[in-house]
């Protein structure tokens, strides 16, 4: 295979100056972070503690294997929504392993607003589930919850992707043999006890875990019946009487270890059909990426210099390198997994979006997973490649991305705009994770070309009507669009909606991906049927 | 010589003995009792035959089943070993009548040196030191003065037919004996209704010296020089050595005539041990024992013999290979007793499994004599001892840091041991210098056996590094026979998105909860420790083996882990830890249902307890009929019975609690 050779020169004062930004951003990152994980802050947790209970992250660290990789999701989510205390919506999400299997865990964190699920806690619950099923991970739902948050409740309970969604995706993946297994921490109220009602095994805390259709205030009022959540719905009803659940556990960490054990018999293996190599470090530090993204999104770089970084032994054997050359595709190995890389080199015109067709097709035939390296202001626009049918050559890569049934990740490097964003895999394409460097911005186009555009329309009807506009009121005109672009298109204001599946650091990318790319084995790999090609 | 002898013993000196057999080219035969099957002087023989089982009564004592399995073997002789049927003359005349060859003294010896009255009577004939003392009918305050100005003051007043120190009196001072024996009598009159004295001269700091002797069937005895075993807990030896410090040469030529004389007195052949109270250049008969002793090794080390090898050739009618003038001695020798026992519940025996032991490497300087193996299970059957460790060097400031050296390398662990006990004798600066006596132990007590401390924090980080290097080596093990080998889910350093990771640990010492939190860094661990934070890198694991860098230093430690029990050895000590986690809990334990219910709608055919019984797990408390089948509800744990609810005969519906029971 052919060595990528880096040309950058990492004493230059560019590559110092943009390792500097880079730093900044992920240093704010590691601290958005930091204070998310405090869930609902000091006195909630003092309160949780004082119950002997442990705290959801511990929950999770005591469910994993020591040492465990723990592979999180959308820590970001309502991040600055809500009343703005709402960290991490409510709910903790990754994979992780247990007893050596990877396993999608979700938790929901009693001291954010009870455990209540919130429009985006729903969203982030199911996108986990979505995930388990995409990749045939076993569930391990850690609950806590007081159900739907009422006061939000059309935006959580009727809709096709609401509460009820999370049951569905439940019964779904049941009888698609992917183990749902429910350890029940604390409340589990109303729809909230369907969540281990439906699952294969579940585990209940005494004196901690309730199960009920209506909880003691609801009885009252429905019927004047006095009773206690524990007497309603308690370990001692569900293990001994009802039946509800599987496993009495005294307390979390017993339940916990109890969820180990049924993990540890659930009899599966991984069907891997990749060729697999012995990993390999790249020959250059992915800690360089820093010096390497331009501090100024709009000056350009070679992408090759990324995938140096990211890839085996940087390791890279190119595929039509002369032709189509905004977009680079190639073949490499990735922690010993083979990959195909399409990464965006520039403006996307009709011959690179062929070759990103042709390329995607390539490694669907072989079952190679596919890396899109995103850093895209869009197709090409003007008459000249209009005419040339840039629209259909950027549909047949489009078409090709979307019918792929290798596994897909996306990794957003920079700009993600307009069509762009389509044919490299952007979320609506479904990739199996996609996630977003601090330095990455999402929007339907950049800040400066929608000003640009809207100003245009507007100085043309003012052109119509023969009037003039002065270039001060132009600017203030452009400053409010620009500045709305620059918030939405923001990567925290996208991981807030959950638009992403994480933020990331560029130098742990190799190990996220890595991460990833493991995971999706536990699913077998699909041949592809494409759609067809306008030609 | 034999061609084949049968060894009617076990452990460390069947196996001892069979050692020097093969050297002689000798086959040797085992006996073993059911509880022995598997043991290491089993494996070791050439042959082995069950002889019963279990008690030492019905198998190693059990005179006419080794005598059977030695006809049946077609063995020659039968070397005794010391203890069960060592100093038996039955069985030696026994032996002898079945034509087989008893390793050992003649049954006449041993019956004369088994009795202490006569042994003493045959002593003062021989001329043999005994302790001076009265034992006259003469009871008269003139006549006791009399003896114990004979005798020398300090004199010991004590009755004559008593025992456990009651009308017992040290007098110093002449004015004081008339008191003091006037007090005596009181004591002993109440207890033992005899007012009778007897006198004795008191020793202060006696010391233990003994004497080996040899004799054969020809007329020759020699002493083998002396060793001295004044190291004792309550008479138990617990470290002897060879040869005695500072004993006169003329004292320890003395004491080796006497000793032979002894042994001439009964006619003696084969290997003996006179034992001596010395003290002050003065030495005083004990008593003789004939068989082997435990300690010999300390004497074949400064000798360069091989006892057990004379022994064969005296028993085999040879001539002793050496005479008196002809023997030497060079250097020093120690030997420590390994037992399984408890000094922290007074030295109570210990039984289980001997999970890990890695004594110091055999060496011209450090000789071990095990009777156990890694794995073996110490039971509670026999004498706990693990082995013996001799060590040998020039002087004996030599051997004191050889004895310390291998006793710091010494690794037990899965049961308790005397081990520390030992280092801490061993390390005592009174020990180095000499200032032995039988009162050792007792004098440095605070020192030997201070109160159990908590394990210090190295102790902890090394617990916790060897969890998470056991942890590390089982992932790689499941990554290798994984089909995804290598996944990064295989790693172990607690990776997390956009932060940094920790574990903690939980562990119990002696009750107290002491954890340990481990925060994961890109290059090893940082240990939140009792003492402040440690950082540990480069942590290896080789079988128990952990050596890793902590703060900078290259430290190492033996790290055992028996289910949820960790042992930590580290530089002669020995630290005890649990691991609490859910996980190591038995699935049984689990679900501890306190409620007993009937299973089904029955009968009460039979109530098997009463309220306020205590209960053991899985005792049958009470039996329902049901459907023609008898269920028996039985202690789902260790508790009490705090009401049962219905009577043999009274019906019962399914679900109704038949009795009440609390848990302990």
């Amino acid at each position: 295979m052919s060595v990528l050779k880096s040309l950058v020169d990492t004493r230059s004062e560019e590559f110092q100056k943009n390792s500097r930004v880079m730093e900044g951003l992920v240093a704010d990152l590691r601290g958005v972070v930091a204070a998310v994980k405090e869930g609902g802050g000091g006195a909630m947790r003092e309160r949780h503690l004082a119950r002997g209970k442990l705290l959801p992250r511990e929950r999770i660290r005591r469910l994993l294997d020591v040492g465990s990789p723990f592979l999180e999701l959308s820590q970001l989510a309502a991040w600055g929504m809500y009343t703005g205390d709402v960290a991490s919506a409510g709910i903790i999400t990754g994979v992780g392993t247990i007893a050596g299997q990877e396993c999608m865990i979700v938790a929901n964190d009693g001291t954010v607003k009870g455990g209540s699920y919130y429009p985006l806690t729903v969203k982030k619950h199911l996108r986990a589930q979505e995930i388990a099923r995409e990749n045939k991970l076993p569930c391990v739902y850690l609950v806590e919850s007081g159900g739907a948050n009422l006061p939000n409740q059309d935006e959580v309970f009727p809709d096709r992707d609401h509460f009820g969604r999370i049951f569905y995706n439940q019964a779904l993946m049941s009888a698609e043999g992917i183990p749902q297994i429910s350890v029940v921490h604390g409340s589990c109220t109303a729809g909230g006890a369907y969540i281990p009602a439906m699952s294969d095994e579940a585990v209940i805390v005494k004196g901690q875990g309730t199960i009920f259709l209506g909880g003691p205030p609801l009885v009252k009022a429905a019927t004047g019946e006095v009773v206690t959540a524990e007497d309603l719905g308690g370990a001692e009803v569900h293990c001994r009487i009802s039946g509800v659940t599987d496993h009495y556990a005294h307390d979390d960490g017993h339940a916990l270890a109890i969820a180990r054990r049924i993990v540890g018999n659930l009899n599966r293996t991984k069907p891997v059909s990749l060729a697999l190599a012995p990993p390999e470090e790249p020959l250059y530090d992915p800690r360089e990426i820093y010096g390497i993204i331009p501090a100024d999104p709009r000056k350009p770089y070679d992408v090759r210099e990324v995938i140096a970084r990211l890839v085996d032994g940087s390791r890279f054997d190119e595929f039509k390198q002369t032709y189509g050359t905004t977009l680079v595709t190639g073949f490499a190995h990735l922690w010993g997994y083979p990959i195909g890389i399409v990464a965006n080199n520039g403006i996307l015109f009709s011959e690179s979006a062929e070759k990103g067709a042709h390329f995607v097709q390539l490694c669907s035939q072989r079952g190679i997973p596919l890396v899109f390296l995103q850093n895209i202001t869009g197709f090409m626009v003007g008459r000249k490649y209009e005419a040339g049918g840039i629209a259909k050559n950027g549909a047949k890569m489009v078409t090709a991305v979307a019918c792929a049934k290798v596994p897909r990740f996306t990794l957003i490097i920079g700009g993600s705009f307009g069509a762009g964003n389509y044919g490299m895999c952007g979320r609506a394409y479904q990739p199996r994770f996609l996630w977003m460097w601090p330095c990455g911005r999402v929007s339907v186009m950049g800040g400066e070309q929608a000003a640009n555009v809207l100003a245009q329309i507007k100085k043309d009807a003012m052109a119509a009507k023969g009037e003039s506009w002065a270039a001060a009121d132009e600017e203030a005109f452009k400053a409010p669009i620009r500045q709305q672009y620059e918030t939405q298109g923001h990567p925290y204001y996208a991981g807030a909606r959950l638009w992403d599946d994480g933020l990331i650091d560029p130098a742990e990318t190799r190990t996220v991906l890595a991460l990833g790319l493991s995971a999706s084995l536990n699913a077998p790999i699909e041949p592809t049927r494409f759609g067809v090609f306008r030609m | 010589m034999f061609d084949k002898i049968l060894i009617a013993n076990r452990g460390e000196i069947a196996c001892r003995v069979m050692r020097t057999a093969r050297r002689l080219g000798i086959r040797s035969v085992a006996v073993y009792s059911e509880a022995d099957a598997g043991a290491m002087h089993v494996a070791m023989a050439d042959e082995a035959f069950l002889i019963g089982p279990p008690p030492a009564a019905a198998s190693y004592l059990n005179g006419a089943a080794i005598l059977a399995a030695a006809k049946a073997s077609g063995a020659e002789a039968i070397h005794p070993g010391y203890g069960f049927l060592s100093e038996n003359a039955a069985f030696a005349e026994a032996s002898a009548a079945a034509g087989i060859v008893f390793i050992g003294p003649p049954p006449a010896a041993i019956r004369a040196m088994g009795s202490k009255a006569e042994a003493k009577r045959l002593m003062e004939q021989a001329e043999v030191p005994l302790v001076p003392g009265y034992h006259g009918s003469g009871q008269s305050l003139a006549e006791l003065q009399d003896a114990a100005r004979r005798i020398g003051y300090p004199v010991l007043v004590k009755a004559s037919a008593g025992g456990g120190g009651k009308g017992m009196r040290v007098v110093a001072d002449p004015a004081a004996l008339a008191d003091a024996m006037a007090a005596a009598r009181r004591e002993a009159k109440t207890a033992f209704g005899d007012d009778t004295l007897l006198l004795e001269r008191y020793l202060e700091r006696p010391r233990h010296v003994e004497i080996q002797v040899f004799a054969d069937g020809h007329g020759n005895a020699v002493y083998l020089f002396e060793r001295d075993c004044s190291i004792q807990r309550r008479h138990q030896k617990v470290i002897e050595e060879a040869p005695a410090p500072g004993l006169a040469d003329s004292v320890r030529r003395f004491m080796g005539e006497a000793a032979v004389a002894a042994a001439r007195a009964v006619d003696y052949r084969g290997a003996g041990t006179v034992e001596f109270l010395y003290q002050d250049g003065q030495f005083f008969f004990i008593e003789m024992n004939t068989r082997l002793q435990v300690e010999h090794p300390v004497t074949e080390l400064i000798t360069g013999l091989d006892l057990v090898e004379w022994q064969l050739l005296v028993a085999a009618g040879r001539p002793l290979p050496l005479a008196q003038e002809q023997l030497t001695r060079h250097g020093h020798a120690f030997e420590v007793r390994l037992y399984a026992e408890d000094p922290a519940k007074d030295f109570l025996p210990a039984i289980g499994r001997l999970k890990h032991f890695r004594p110091p490497a055999d060496s011209r300087h450090v000789r071990l004599d095990a009777g156990v193996r890694e794995g073996d299970v110490v039971s509670v059957h026999y004498d706990p001892m693990i082995a013996k460790l001799i060590v040998w060097d020039d002087d004996r400031a030599a051997a004191v840091r050889r004895l310390r050296r291998a006793l710091g390398d010494c690794e037990l662990a899965g049961i308790a041991t005397n081990l520390g006990f030992l280092s801490a004798v061993a390390e005592h600066p009174a020990f180095a210098a000499a200032e032995i006596d039988t009162g050792f132990i007792e004098r440095h007590r605070a020192q030997l056996l201070p109160p159990p401390a908590p394990v210090p924090p190295l102790g902890l980080a090394f617990a916790a590094l060897a969890l998470l290097s056991w942890r590390g080596q089982e992932a790689r093990r499941a990554a290798q026979s994984s089909a995804d080998p290598h996944s990064p889910w295989h790693l172990t350093n607690g990776w997390r998105l956009n932060d940094d990771n920790r574990h903690d640990f939980h562990f119990v010492d002696g009750g107290e909860r002491r954890p340990v939190v481990v925060h994961f860094r890109p290059d090893g661990w940082r240990l939140d420790l009792p003492d402040g934070p440690l950082t540990a890198r480069h942590a290896q694991l080789d079988g128990s083996r952990l050596a890793a860098e902590l703060n900078g230093e290259r430290r190492s430690a033996t790290v055992v882990r028996d289910g949820s029990q960790l042992t930590i050895l580290h530089a002669g000590h020995v630290w005890q830890l649990t691991l609490d986690d859910p996980s190591l809990r038995s699935g049984a334990d689990d679900d501890v249902d306190t409620r007993l219910a009937a299973p089904m709608p029955g009968t009460v055919v039979q109530v098997q307890v009463k309220a306020g019984q205590t209960v053991t797990r899985g005792q049958p408390l009470i039996v329902v009929e049901a459907m023609k089948m008898e269920h028996t509800i039985v202690a789902p744990a260790d508790g009490t019975i705090a009401a049962v609810h219905f009577r043999t005969g009274d019906p019962v519906s399914e679900g109704q609690e038949l009795l009440s029971f609390e848990a302990s």
